[in-house]
């Protein structure tokens, strides 16, 4: 069984191989190829999950020894794979998701004369994500960690002749490479304070290590989570990572890439519950970033700005769970499946209506497309109720349980943590309604482009509306699958740990005010967008809605602080190089040229010359023999 | 008169012969003013010789000779070959380190 | 100078005679040095090596006063003045100076060297002149060779020595190798007839009915000289002179005698010049 696991990866890396080396004579079947391999990795992973639900809850985890890579005395580090059943669930998401996603671009990209790289950039994507989940030990972790950073930068800068998509793709690549930065150190320092940064051995010595060190190690990998996952501070890039193609901006933020911090902190829980500090932090960052993400969420025109303002809001919701400790890691990961199904099938659902409307991203030049897109809009509205937690469908139990986790973290800390949950909850059913609100009802609003070409709205083909039905699915059920008997907790328990807090609140009121808080969002949203009609151009707002549509500044805030700081620094630095150091050496070198210019006159080829020295020095030596001699 | 008279004579010519060396062009005259320079200081010689009243002053002035002479020999060898190559005879027109 | 005169004093006759070679010395050294052309330095320098066999005779240097007229004046400046025919006899040197600060720093260097030595000559206690009576007792040239085949055998032997190798040593370097078997008249003849030039011989120097020397172009039918009826070397000296414009000028002056003698207004005076000295 354990020789399957290779397998996994071996195919979409295959299929990035194949298309990506194979050149133009693929153009014709790259895409399907790219969806056959990544459909073939799902088909193994299915086969490897029935084998897994064969076995004891001990025995669920697999181990593959492939080859050791760096065979140093002290320093093993090998290729091993670790299926167990967070890798599992995490496997079958990528590539679930990621299979669905290919399918639905073969129809999205059927116009674009690039669609066979864009498959193969899609399989190397899972291929590293796949490398990321399964590895062993944090350095072939990292391997995966820096494919995907690679996979999303090609991705996102897809559409390179646009300066916006190449200069996104430079963005997320840059801020990524902070938090890489951060998983580099928290490496070395886990080898330095363990002598090895496998899983087996860090985790099994947590004891022996200062709460301290450990500490540093928690903090810097949830610098990492924050980069990957487009956390506070390192958000930045997460918005402009839109200018991808859609699907992209699906598989990013639904099966890859995002959800990759959470799974290096829930990973980690060891270092994480042997750390209180870090995981305190890890909280703070999760419920700043929920609450972040949904309020520039509101303020977003653009809609696939206001579902990655979204994104970024639930990626909150899992680290502020992860933050937690052993009672959140398992919500965590179930909102994270949820979460999965659900906004791929927004993502697609978006890029369906895009698909339709000439490539339209403003919601206000959207409105009443139900009747033209009905399939887009059933699914996208079951994605929508599954989002904002509508009794039943799946986000409803996940995120239930999260702020149910939150309030049982105790004390004024729960309270603070709960209460901040609930009013995201609030907030994430006002701008989804929003955006239900100005695409799907109310009047038609669009125009003729500049070319003077009229939209024809019109439902996507099948090849796209398959993915979306399929998803809108497991959006419905998913969360009610997993909750129902525990399923979900029971079956990750054996690897993150649980353990019920005592929450000051019972799980009764807490539904109940999630219900408030839902009725609360939806109907504001609904008393401003609903009732009223909406207007083409954006109102000027107030200063909080300014604010939020500028990212809530956080732009600016890089620019100032980072980019200004930076630029004065490297100017000082290139004004010291250029006076001191290479005044110095320029000196020098200019001193030498003009004394050898002036020697090499000496030099110039007349016999005469040198007789002339000659001469001067005869008449120097008798000088000196008569002073000799005077003397 | 004191016969060290000679010796400035000598002095003089062998003056003039070295700045004629520095300030000719034409590789014969050049030659010439080597010569001049020799015969300067076979006069010294021969005076040095009176002076100490024995004949070895005259005996190295006897082989200063022959050594000019073996070296007109070559030297001119010299000057007829660069000027067949170069059809000139000036000391500056070979100033590079080819021909 | 009263102090050496009492130590050791020339005749009054001696004296005399250094006085005055001395300068012809001097001024032959000079003119060797500053005149333009080679073989006049050639003769300047014969002379003052003259002068100075006198000197060496005066100095009681019997052989070597007869080996520097036989040796030096008569054989090696014949050799240079060989050479400077070979090169070219009547070229003169331009005395301008080309290398920057060369005639200044020569000039420095000449001036502080001889002064040098003459300061160490006069610092120098030079009183006491044995003079070469004694040496010379048994002859001067037994004497030398006393010295030469006894004591100087060895350095006497070495410049034998060198004298075979200078001796080789200038056949090596003028001497060609013909690396390939001498062309036939024939061969030539049929050379030349293949490149279509010169079939016939090379024309006569000289303009015809007015000069005839080796040295003047024969000039073609438009009047140009042609370079091709002077020999090599000639052009390869650039002594060759040019008549062409002679006839005309002659018959310029003609004119302009004929006119004094007619007492006319002098014509605007044309210099004239051939077209292609114009255009150059």
């Amino acid at each position: 069984m354990e020789k399957l696991i290779a397998l996994l990866i071996a195919a979409p890396l295959l299929g990035a191989v194949v298309l990506l080396v194979g050149g133009r004579r693929l153009d014709r079947v790259g895409h399907w190829v790219g969806t056959l391999l990544s459909t073939a990795s799902f088909v193994v992973g299915v086969f490897l999950f029935a084998d897994l639900l064969g076995r004891n809850a001990e025995h669920r985890t697999l181990i593959q020894h492939l080859w050791t890579w760096i065979p140093v005395e002290g320093f093993q580090a090998d290729v091993t794979f670790r299926l167990d059943q967070l890798s599992m669930t995490f496997v079958l998401l990528i590539t679930g998701v990621g299979s669905l996603i290919h399918l639905y671009s073969v129809g999205y990209m059927e116009h674009d004369e690039r669609r066979r790289r864009f498959f193969g950039y899609l399989n190397l994507f899972l291929a590293a994500m796949l490398l990321l989940v399964l590895a062993d030990n944090y350095l072939l972790l990292y391997v995966g960690w820096e494919g995907v950073g690679l996979a999303s930068y090609l991705l996102i800068g897809f559409w390179q002749h646009k300066p916006s998509a190449a200069t996104a793709a430079k963005k997320a690549f840059l801020v990524n490479r902070v938090g890489d930065m951060g998983l580099s150190i928290a490496i070395m320092l886990m080898f330095t304070t363990f002598g090895s940064f496998a899983f087996g051995p860090v985790f099994g010595h947590v004891d022996g290590a200062t709460e301290g060190k450990l500490t540093a190690i928690g903090l810097l990998l949830l610098l990492a989570a924050c980069g990957k996952s487009a956390q506070v501070p390192l958000q930045s890039w997460l918005g402009d990572a839109m200018e991808g193609p859609t699907p992209v901006s699906a598989l990013i933020h639904a099966a890859t890439m995002v959800t990759a911090g959470v799974y290096l902190i829930v990973r980690s829980a060891a270092v994480f519950n042997a750390a209180p500090d870090a995981q305190l932090v890890v909280t703070v960052v999760g419920t700043v970033t929920l609450l972040f993400g949904a309020i520039v969420g509101c303020a977003k025109d653009d809609i696939k700005k206001a579902l990655a303002g979204s994104t970024m809001s639930q990626i909150g919701y899992m680290v502020l769970a992860a933050g937690l400790g052993p009672i959140g890691y398992v919500f965590a990961i179930m909102h994270l499946v949820t979460h999965g199904f659900f906004k791929a099938g927004l993502f697609l659902g978006a890029g369906s209506v895009m698909h339709g409307m000439n490539d339209e991203v403003d919601m206000r030049k959207f409105g009443g497309l139900r009747k033209y897109m009905p399939v887009t809009f059933i699914t996208f509205g079951l994605g929508y109720l599954a989002i904002i937690g509508f009794p039943g469908l799946s986000g409803f139990f996940s995120k239930d349980k999260i702020i149910e986790a939150a309030f049982a973290k105790g004390g004024t800390e729960g309270w603070i943590l709960g209460g901040a949950a609930l009013v995201g909850a609030a907030i994430t059913a006002f701008y989804m309604t929003r955006v239900m609100l100005m695409t799907f009802f109310g009047e038609k609003r669009w125009q003729p482009d500049e070319n003077g070409a009229e939209p024809h709205p019109h439902e996507s083909p099948k090849v796209m509306t398959i993915p979306m039905i399929v998803l809108a699915v497991g959006s419905v059920f998913g969360g009610a699958f997993f909750s129902i008997g525990d399923r979900f907790l029971k079956w990750l328990e054996p690897v993150t740990g649980h353990s019920e807090g005592h929450s000051p609140v019972s799980a009764g009121e807490i539904t109940i005010a999630t219900m408030a808080c839902l009725v609360i969002g939806v109907g504001i949203a609904w008393a401003q967008y609903g009732r009223r009609p909406v207007p083409a151009v954006a109102p000027r707002g107030s200063l909080l809605t300014r604010a939020a549509r500028r990212d809530l500044l956080q732009d600016d805030f890089n620019h100032v602080v980072l980019v200004r700081g930076g630029e004065h620094l490297t100017r000082s630095l290139v004004y010291v190089d250029h006076t001191l150091v290479d005044g110095v050496v320029n000196g020098t070198a200019a001193g030498f040229g003009g004394l050898s210019g002036r020697l090499r006159r000496l030099q110039n080829g007349f016999a005469r010359s040198y007789a002339v020295s000659m001469f001067g020095g005869a008449a120097l030596l008798v000088a000196a023999t008569l002073l000799m001699r005077a003397v | 008169m004191n016969p060290v008279n000679y010796l400035y004579l000598a002095a003089l010519l062998f003056t003039i012969g070295a700045t004629g060396v520095l300030i000719r062009r034409n590789a014969i005259v050049v030659f010439m003013c080597v010569e001049l320079m020799l015969n300067a200081c076979n006069l010294a010689f021969v005076t040095f010789s009176r002076l100490h009243g024995n004949l070895d002053g005259q005996v190295i002035a006897f082989f200063t000779m022959v050594v000019a002479a073996a070296e007109v020999v070559v030297g001119l060898a010299i000057i007829v070959s660069l000027f067949r190559t170069r059809h000139s005879a000036s000391v500056d027109d070979a100033s590079l380190m080819k021909l | 100078m009263s102090a050496q005169l009492a130590a050791y004093t020339t005749s009054t006759g001696e004296a005399f005679q250094f006085w005055v070679l001395g300068t012809v010395a001097v001024i032959g050294a000079l003119c060797t040095v500053f005149m333009r052309k080679a073989v006049h330095s050639a003769l300047s320098l014969a002379g003052t090596m003259i002068v100075l066999a006198v000197f060496y005779l005066a100095n009681g240097a019997y052989f070597l006063g007869v080996v520097q007229i036989v040796v030096y004046t008569g054989a090696i400046m014949m050799l240079f003045l060989f050479v400077v025919m070979l090169v070219g006899v009547t070229a003169a040197d331009s005395l301008k100076e080309t290398i920057r600060g060369q005639r200044l720093l020569a000039l420095l260097c000449g001036v502080g060297f001889g002064v040098l030595l003459l300061a160490g000559i006069a610092n120098a206690s030079l009183k006491d002149f044995a003079g070469t009576g004694q040496a010379n007792a048994n002859g001067n040239v037994e004497g030398l060779a006393a010295l030469i085949f006894t004591k100087y055998v060895f350095a006497f032997e070495i410049t034998g020595a060198l004298l075979i190798t200078a001796a080789v040593g200038a056949m090596v370097l003028t001497h060609r190798e013909r690396t390939e078997r001498a062309r036939t008249q024939r061969e030539l003849a049929e050379q030349r007839v293949r490149e279509g030039k010169h079939v016939p011989p090379l024309p006569a120097p000289g303009v015809y009915a007015r000069h005839n020397a080796v040295d003047i172009a024969g000039l073609l039918p438009d009047g140009t000289p042609s370079e091709l009826t002077v020999s090599r070397t000639l052009r390869e000296r650039g002594q060759i002179r040019d008549v062409s414009t002679q006839a005309i000028n002659d018959l310029r002056a003609l004119e302009q005698r004929s006119e004094d003698r007619l007492e006319r207004t002098p014509i605007e005076p044309e210099t004239f010049k051939r077209p292609e000295e114009a255009s150059k």
